[in-house]
């Protein structure tokens, strides 16, 4: 008996085994290997064992720079808009308004990033809202090919990933509490700060670490709103593998990447730990 | 605060309204609503580019979910009772492939792919006159290694909220393990893999950036959208946009169904 089920447990795994080891573990070794090796004559890679790659990684300084700023900067930003909504939603919102409500905020992110980012080309293009700017005075403001364009697009592709997250926390919270803060006589900005802030810091984590992790390896928005002037270390691998055909050079630069995401999350978890906000686990649906 | 709710839900949905008012516009410029017609949506139709890059899109899309929702289910059946090392490897498995960017599973599948075909080809010309290439193939593998994984996780929450008690009863009356999975376990299992196919669906059909590396000449409908938008904004890409929201709605809407109507697992 024990033998036959070990079988069929193979045989169930098998597939599932296969595909992971062919096309998920395989890979990322290749791109390991590659890392050390070099540019080939004609592109692509050549074999060498040497960390030049790694030690070059300085000419592509600004998109490293650009993404560890403008990641952080798009999280806070979704995190800051996206509080009060999942805080409304949990608390304020009647029971029977309160799924179809979440469900229209999650929707749109199960629709492709690539039409929502391109709806915010045509709003923030010169016929979009600069164009109503100037008819209403304010003169010629530019926003697309911007920081700020770049941000927006980040704010609205991610929103709905850092509301989840938060409401499913907020939902959770013993309403009791807040009603005997109250009998004790806090005052209702005294009780936010502290029983349902510190209490949602859970949602808060989750949120933000999926958002983050996302932005990391970000290429749509800034190539379709930063206009090639607002680039993270996804534009850089994208010309690296599909221009300038540097494999070695682009390997490193993952490798990087997902080194440099890997660091920061674990000193994020470890920082969540310290103040008491242990990590819940949220389905994305 | 329910005026702040009102605006953040206009700020997420009148972009998309907006692409979808303006697909309706008579006028060849993009930016100005300019009477109202279908002539945008005909001419979409009609453009054998776009028709050609739906039908890839759709065949990745339905061979890698079905493939995604056969070999995720397996393995979540197999993974729900197991301990140890095994069931550790593949947890870490499950986590890396979702936790890695996009853009890199992209990148390291093009480069690992490419390296393997060039090994084999001169070999497999020699011996079949046939090649290897990047193609539909590399995508449906790409795409089914991220929504295998979303499968097993959804699967797998839903063996864990199940009552054993059924499948327990089922061989104490006497049915066999296939009999029991395939009148007990597999139709309480429905829900959860219809959902997962769904996403899956939806996941590969609306991807862009992994098909960028591993497309080779095929070219997906993101592909193509991408393209068309660097050319210039025109009517026909908002009239393609707001036909690929709605179709990714639809399927949205039925996995929503299709989990209610089981009932919502335990942990969920």
């Amino acid at each position: 008996m024990a033998i036959s089920q070990r079988a069929a447990r193979a045989l169930l795994l098998g597939p599932a085994g296969l595909w992971y080891a062919g096309l998920l573990v395989l890979p990322l070794v290749v791109v390991l290997v590659y890392s050390f090796g070099e540019r080939g004559a004609a592109g692509g890679y050549a074999p060498a064992f040497t960390f030049a790659q790694y030690a070059n990684l300085g000419a592509r300084w600004t998109a490293f720079q650009n993404t560890l700023l403008l990641a952080p900067a798009g999280t806070l930003a979704a995190l800051l808009i996206a509080y009060p909504l999942a805080y409304f939603l949990a608390v304020r919102v009647r029971e029977r308004w309160r799924t179809l409500l979440l469900v229209l905020v999650i929707v749109p992110f199960w629709t492709s990033i690539l039409i929502r980012s391109y709806a915010w080309i045509f709003l923030l293009g010169g016929r979009g809202i600069p164009h109503l700017l100037a008819e209403l005075g304010m003169g010629d403001i530019r926003l697309i090919n911007t920081p700020f364009a770049v941000l927006v697009g980040i704010v609205y592709g991610y929103l709905p990933l850092m509301v989840f997250p938060i409401y499913v926390s907020l939902e959770k919270l013993d309403k009791r509490l807040l009603e005997a803060a109250g009998d004790l006589g806090a005052p209702p900005w005294r009780s936010f700060l502290q029983i349902t802030l510190p209490l949602s810091l859970p949602g808060v984590a989750t949120g933000s670490m999926l958002v983050f992790i996302l932005l990391m390896g970000e290429y749509l928005i800034p190539q379709m709103l930063g206009g090639g002037k607002v680039f993270f270390v996804g534009n850089a691998l994208v010309d690296l593998f599909l221009q300038s055909r540097n494999w070695a050079f682009g390997s490193a630069m993952s490798v990087t990447l997902v080194a440099v995401m890997l660091v920061t999350v674990t000193l994020y978890m470890r920082f969540l730990k310290r103040i008491g906000a242990a990590r819940d686990d949220v389905g994305l649906m | 605060m329910r005026l702040y709710a009102l605006a953040v839900y206009a700020f997420l949905y009148l972009p998309i309204g907006i692409i979808a008012l303006f697909s309706f516009s008579a006028g060849r410029n993009a930016s100005q609503m300019q009477g109202f017609s279908t002539q945008w949506y005909g001419r979409a139709l009609s453009n054998p580019f776009v028709i050609d890059a739906l039908k890839t899109s759709a065949g990745i899309a339905l061979t890698s979910a079905v493939l995604a929702s056969v070999f995720g289910t397996l393995a979540a059946l197999a993974l729900s009772g197991m301990k140890g090392r095994w069931r550790a490897l593949f947890d870490a498995l499950i986590y890396i492939a979702v936790m890695i960017p996009g853009i890199v599973i992209g990148i390291a599948t093009l480069i690992a792919l490419v390296t393997v075909f060039n090994a084999l080809n001169p070999w497999l010309a020699a011996a079949t006159g046939w090649q290897l290439s990047m193609g539909a193939g590399s995508l449906v593998a790409a795409h089914g290694l991220f929504t295998m994984s979303l499968v097993i996780i959804l699967v797998r929450a839903r063996i864990e909220g199940m009552d054993r008690a059924l499948i327990e009863a089922s061989s104490d009356l006497g049915a066999g393990p296939l009999a029991t999975f395939r009148q007990v376990t597999l139709p309480l299992l429905a829900p959860a893999i219809l959902a997962g196919f769904l996403l899956s669906f939806t996941f590969s059909f609306d991807d862009f950036i992994i098909a960028f590396f591993v497309a080779g000449s095929e070219t997906t409908l993101p592909i193509y959208i991408f393209s068309s938008i660097r050319r210039g904004v025109t009517p026909e890409i908002n009239a393609i946009g707001t036909m690929v929201m709605a179709a990714s709605l639809l399927m949205l809407v039925i996995a929503q169904l299709t989990l209610r109507r089981g009932g919502t697992p335990k942990d969920q």
